[in-house]
């Protein structure tokens, strides 16, 4: 059973044993809009939590994504270069960003849980 | 909703920005720009009072016609941009000026005219464009007399029983009208062209995208008053008479800019990646050195592709040449091209 955290950027992180796979989530494609443009990181790279990582553009702004937790990438999801629009479509599946080796499971701690994460865009 | 020039408008309706912007292209698409600042101006001459401060041909303007203007201050720099009819059998002329600039604007138009003419701003009346290539079968049934204009035509009309003023005109690139109701039949136009199949609602988003591949300049960003009109490479809003009498605002000092040539220039620039380059993006040559500066940059989602315009040192405004833009630090390697990026598709005369 994978366990699903977020942060108060709008990132989620879902947690299969040591490996991390982070995206956007639902409610931050839908401020965003059409999202045109992703550039996610290769594959080697580390980022420290609250590190950038990835570029997400839409038809309206660019943003940032940053790393909820540090750790070295595994993979980026170069599928998005080539739809971007899997964003939009599937924020918190097939849009995913990129996949990272947990380096400090304990950075976990400090996430939001799915509940707690509703309760917190019911507030914005 | 955001803020706009002292006005709430939508950035986008349900269907985003995206689908907003090709079903303009694809059909029609409704903006509603009742923000934009709309005038009479009337007195003996009114063409000639207006010409004390724009250099285009305005008495030159046969009856019936729309024309495209730029407002200048006394350094020859624009204040801003516009657009003038000259309605059939009336003295007095129909104006429409930007919404962030318009108390400005008749303000400053009013103390150099002193009493010569007279404006009564309207800004309670409505302004609606419909735009695309759908925009003539929708209006027609509204107002059979809208598909007798051409581009640039403007005549007065009932639109679904509403008294009107409409232009064939708009700042999408493509074939449509802008019509001018009184504010009280604003929303019963609207809806009545909403109500037919082809016409979607279309906001700020998709607005910016659709005029920035047509190659049009908004105010406040790609022109302002840093800007003379040959560096914005709007020669062609200057009247061929105007160029000859030198009579408008800093007319020498633009007429040697126009022979002489300026230090920098506006020109299109297409990235050569995915990437868009917004604006205050800075353009460098290729060993890095700064050139330019983007003041409009995005996602064009007819050409999907990042569009963009700025300006450059002139030396690098020739179509074809190789830049740079920085983006997050990177340089990302694009070109001057010439604009248009999608073609205009106005129905012209003949």
């Amino acid at each position: 059973m994978s366990e699903v955290r977020f942060t108060d950027q709008h990132e989620w992180v879902r947690i299969d044993g040591d490996s991390a796979t982070v995206g956007i989530t639902k409610y931050a494609a839908e401020q965003l809009g059409d999202v045109v443009f992703v550039e996610v990181p290769e594959a080697g790279r580390n980022i420290g939590a609250g590190g950038e990582a990835a570029v997400v553009e839409s038809v309206k702004a660019a943003s940032e994504v940053y790393a909820p937790i540090g750790g070295e990438v595994t993979e980026g999801n170069t599928a998005l270069a080539d739809d971007p629009a899997k964003v939009n479509a599937d924020p918190e599946g097939e849009g995913w960003f990129f996949k990272m080796k947990i380096a400090d499971k304990g950075e976990l701690a400090k996430l939001m849980t799915a509940d707690q994460y509703a309760e917190f865009v019911k507030g914005l | 909703m955001v803020p706009f020039a002292g006005y709430e408008m939508p950035v986008q309706y349900p269907a985003g920005i995206l689908k907003e912007h090709l079903h303009t292209r694809e059909k029609a698409g409704l903006f509603d720009v009742s923000h934009m600042g709309q005038a009479f101006l009337d007195g003996d001459d009114p063409a000639a009072a207006l010409e004390h401060v724009t250099p285009a041909d305005v008495r030159g303007l046969k009856e019936g016609m729309q024309r495209y203007g730029l407002l200048l201050n006394d350094e020859g720099t624009i204040k801003d941009d516009f657009m003038f009819s000259r309605l059939a059998g009336e003295r007095a002329m129909y104006i429409v000026v930007n919404a962030g600039t318009k108390e400005g604007d008749y303000a400053y138009m009013a103390g150099k005219f002193g009493g010569s003419a007279k404006i009564t701003t309207r800004f309670d009346r409505a302004l609606l464009a419909l735009q695309g290539p759908a925009a003539e079968a929708v209006l027609a049934r509204h107002a059979p007399a809208a598909a007798g204009l051409t581009f640039m035509k403007v005549a007065r009309m009932d639109v679904a029983g509403c008294p009107a003023i409409v232009s064939r005109s708009g700042y999408t690139g493509e074939d449509g009208y802008e019509i001018s109701i009184e504010g009280t039949d604003g929303e019963k136009v609207a809806r009545a062209l909403l109500g037919e199949p082809e016409v979607m609602p279309i906001g700020l988003g998709a607005r910016d995208s659709l005029r920035l591949e047509a190659g049009l300049c908004l105010y406040g960003h790609d022109i302002d008053e840093t800007v003379n009109p040959i560096e914005a490479n709007l020669t062609w809003s200057v009247g061929k008479r105007r160029k000859m009498d030198k009579d408008f605002p800093a007319a020498e000092k633009i007429m040697d800019a126009l022979f002489n040539g300026t230090a920098k220039k506006r020109v299109g620039i297409l990235p050569d990646g995915r990437a868009p380059a917004r604006e205050g993006t800075g353009i460098a040559d290729k060993s890095g050195r700064v050139i330019g500066t983007i003041t409009s940059g995005g996602f064009g989602p007819s050409l999907n592709a990042p569009v963009a315009m700025g300006y450059v040192e002139t030396e690098f405004a020739n179509d074809g040449t190789a830049i740079d833009l920085i983006v997050r630090g990177k340089p990302m390697p694009a070109k001057v091209a010439p604009m248009p990026f999608f073609p205009h598709r106005y129905k012209r005369a003949n």
